[in-house]
């Protein structure tokens, strides 16, 4: 059996979005800046998926700009906040230490230009408190960032809140809602956001395209120029296949929103059930506000990527916060942040699910994971020692 | 593939793996903060023969199949050839490691190491100390770093609130 369980990590593309971009390219080659038929057309075809994104997210049309994902817009969503506070003397950005790596490097890159950043931790359960937040905010705040839902652990974070406190201190916010939209509700008029960033390959859509939604009246920094598209804010030809094929993908997943919601968070809540009963195993992040897609565990004394390697081995593709799978040699930033030990971060497995997934498969890797865990700890070093009492078990 | 062949043959099928009650030699080394330990043991014959070799490794895919082939390659050798066995011999033995899996390969040879140098201090037999210092080992200054994502913990300010 072969079981895809890494969906946060990209999906498969939808038949329905595969055939409307396939069929574009075949059939609607126009360029959209152009004044003759070919191209009007385009530009038809790409205002159509404007409006149907914006609809998807409450927003007007002349609010969604077009990009090539999610770190593109988050770093011009971040750049943003940066450019305007400049002209008002504010340099002070806020965040959380559970950010996806687009929006903590392009805060890092920030402080060349003088900023400040402040991280603002989370809880065990992997979700900020906007109490929190609202303490970091000082006078000279040009941004608050604090994503919709966690990548690695699924967390909801309470965006609305925080956007609200925003509105009233007058602090710009933004939401990184790349493992949010599609999967979750969001409607930035009726959440009080400012700026968000979407990816197209996270509910079925295409890669290399998203989108950074601003709220009118903020104009979006300008990371590419060279060109009219996207009310002059994002230069470029643009990718209609891709972001038509988007469109479709966003529809898609909005219209069957509910139900997809219960469908998957039923298998989540197998996996979660069924792999709980391994001894020595947590699930991190808070059981409740979690995305229906994601299940991240941790058991102790084995490592992740070699989990990782024998679970390839049965069919099952999944991922992990462990260093070894990373590049680099630290555990996931995330896992670390709710307050795990090293030792135990290194043996995080995550699950991503979507609905082409199956109950069938849920129980094929509640099946094959104690095995291969079992089969790890028994060569390993580690788990001897939490067993003879040697070293002291942790979770 | 990330790996080659090799490796994935001794990650999945790792040879010499277990624990030995009645080691001669027992060597541990890397620490679970940093994801990788390896322990060896080795049984030597009174011609100074290592003839048995078990290992029990808990670290990633490379950790384990370094470990595995390195006690394939010191099996039925003497003391002193199995202390000439270098990483770099580890890496070429597997057809190869990615520039961030080296260290493994470098946690092998020491482990080998640590189980000979126990054997000697076991056994009371006198040997040159710089014959086992230790050399640097890229994994322990990598794992020096506090955090991946480039977070700098300086910016994390706000205590987190009591829940």
């Amino acid at each position: 059996m072969l079981v895809y369980a890494d969906n946060a990590a990209t999906t498969k593309m939808s038949q329905a979005a595969i055939d409307i971009e396939l069929s574009l390219m075949r059939e609607v080659f126009g360029n959209p800046s152009s004044l003759h038929s070919a191209g009007q057309r385009a530009k038809e075809v790409l205002e159509e998926a404007r409006a149907t994104i914006a609809e998807c997210l409450g927003a007007e049309p002349r609010e969604i700009y077009f990009t090539s994902g999610g770190s593109e817009a988050d770093n011009q969503a971040i750049m943003t906040a940066v450019n305007l506070g400049a002209r008002k003397g504010k340099k002070h950005l806020v965040s959380t230490a559970i950010e996806h790596h687009a929006i903590l490097h392009a805060l890092e890159a920030m402080k060349a230009r003088g900023c400040e950043v402040t991280l603002v931790p989370v809880g065990r359960n992997g979700i900020v408190s906007a109490a929190d937040i609202a303490e970091a905010i000082r006078e000279d705040t040009a941004l608050v960032t604090v994503m919709a839902a966690n990548n690695e652990i699924g967390t909801i974070q309470p965006i609305e809140e925080i956007a609200s406190l925003c509105k009233e201190r007058g602090v710009i916010f933004h939401t990184d809602a790349v493992q949010a939209v599609g999967h979750i509700p969001i409607d930035v008029k009726a959440m009080n956001v400012d700026l968000l960033s979407l990816s197209a390959h996270k509910f079925h859509g295409p890669k290399g395209v998203g989108v950074l939604y601003c709220r009118r009246g903020l104009a979006p920094a300008i990371l590419i120029e060279g060109g009219a598209q996207e009310r002059g804010r994002r230069a470029g030809t643009e990718n209609l296949p891709a972001i038509a094929a988007m469109a479709r993908a966003l529809k898609d997943a909005c219209d069957n929103m509910a139900q997809n919601a219960v469908f998957v968070g039923g298998l989540r809540d197998r996996l979660i059930d069924g792999l709980s009963v391994i001894p020595h195993s947590v699930l991190n992040g808070d059981r409740e506000k979690r995305l229906p897609n994601n299940v991240n565990m941790c058991f102790e004394g084995v490592e992740g990527e070699a989990l990782l390697l024998m679970l390839d081995r049965k069919g099952i593709e999944a991922s992990s916060g462990s260093a070894c799978t990373s590049g680099s040699l630290d555990p996931s930033h995330v896992l670390l942040a709710l307050g795990l030990p090293h030792e135990v971060a290194h043996g995080s497995l995550r699950l991503s699910l979507s609905e082409y997934n199956t109950p069938e498969e849920m129980d094929w890797i509640v099946e094959q994971v104690p095995l291969v865990i079992n089969r790890l700890r028994d060569m390993s070093p580690v788990w001897e020692g939490l067993e003879d009492g040697s070293r002291p078990h942790i979770i | 593939m990330l790996y080659s062949e090799k490796v994935m043959d001794h990650f999945e099928n790792p040879r010499n793996v277990g624990k030995m009650e009645d080691a001669d030699g027992v060597g541990e080394v890397g620490n679970a903060k940093c994801g990788d330990i390896m322990k060896m043991y080795i049984k030597v014959d009174d011609g100074g023969i290592i003839y048995d070799v078990k290992f029990n490794t808990f670290g990633c895919g490379s950790a384990i199949a370094t470990s595995s082939i390195a006690t394939e390659m010191i099996k039925g050798k003497s003391i002193d050839e199995a202390l000439t066995l270098s990483n770099k011999a580890v890496v070429e033995a597997l057809d190869g490691l990615p520039a961030n899996k080296i260290h493994c390969s470098v946690l092998a040879e020491e482990a080998v190491r640590a189980a000979v140098k126990n054997y000697y201090d076991k056994k009371g037999v006198a040997y040159d100390p710089e014959l086992f210092k230790e050399s640097e080992d890229p994994h322990e200054l990598a794992c020096e770093l506090p955090l991946s994502g480039g977070i700098n913990p300086a910016d994390i300010h706000i205590k987190p609130a009591q829940k």
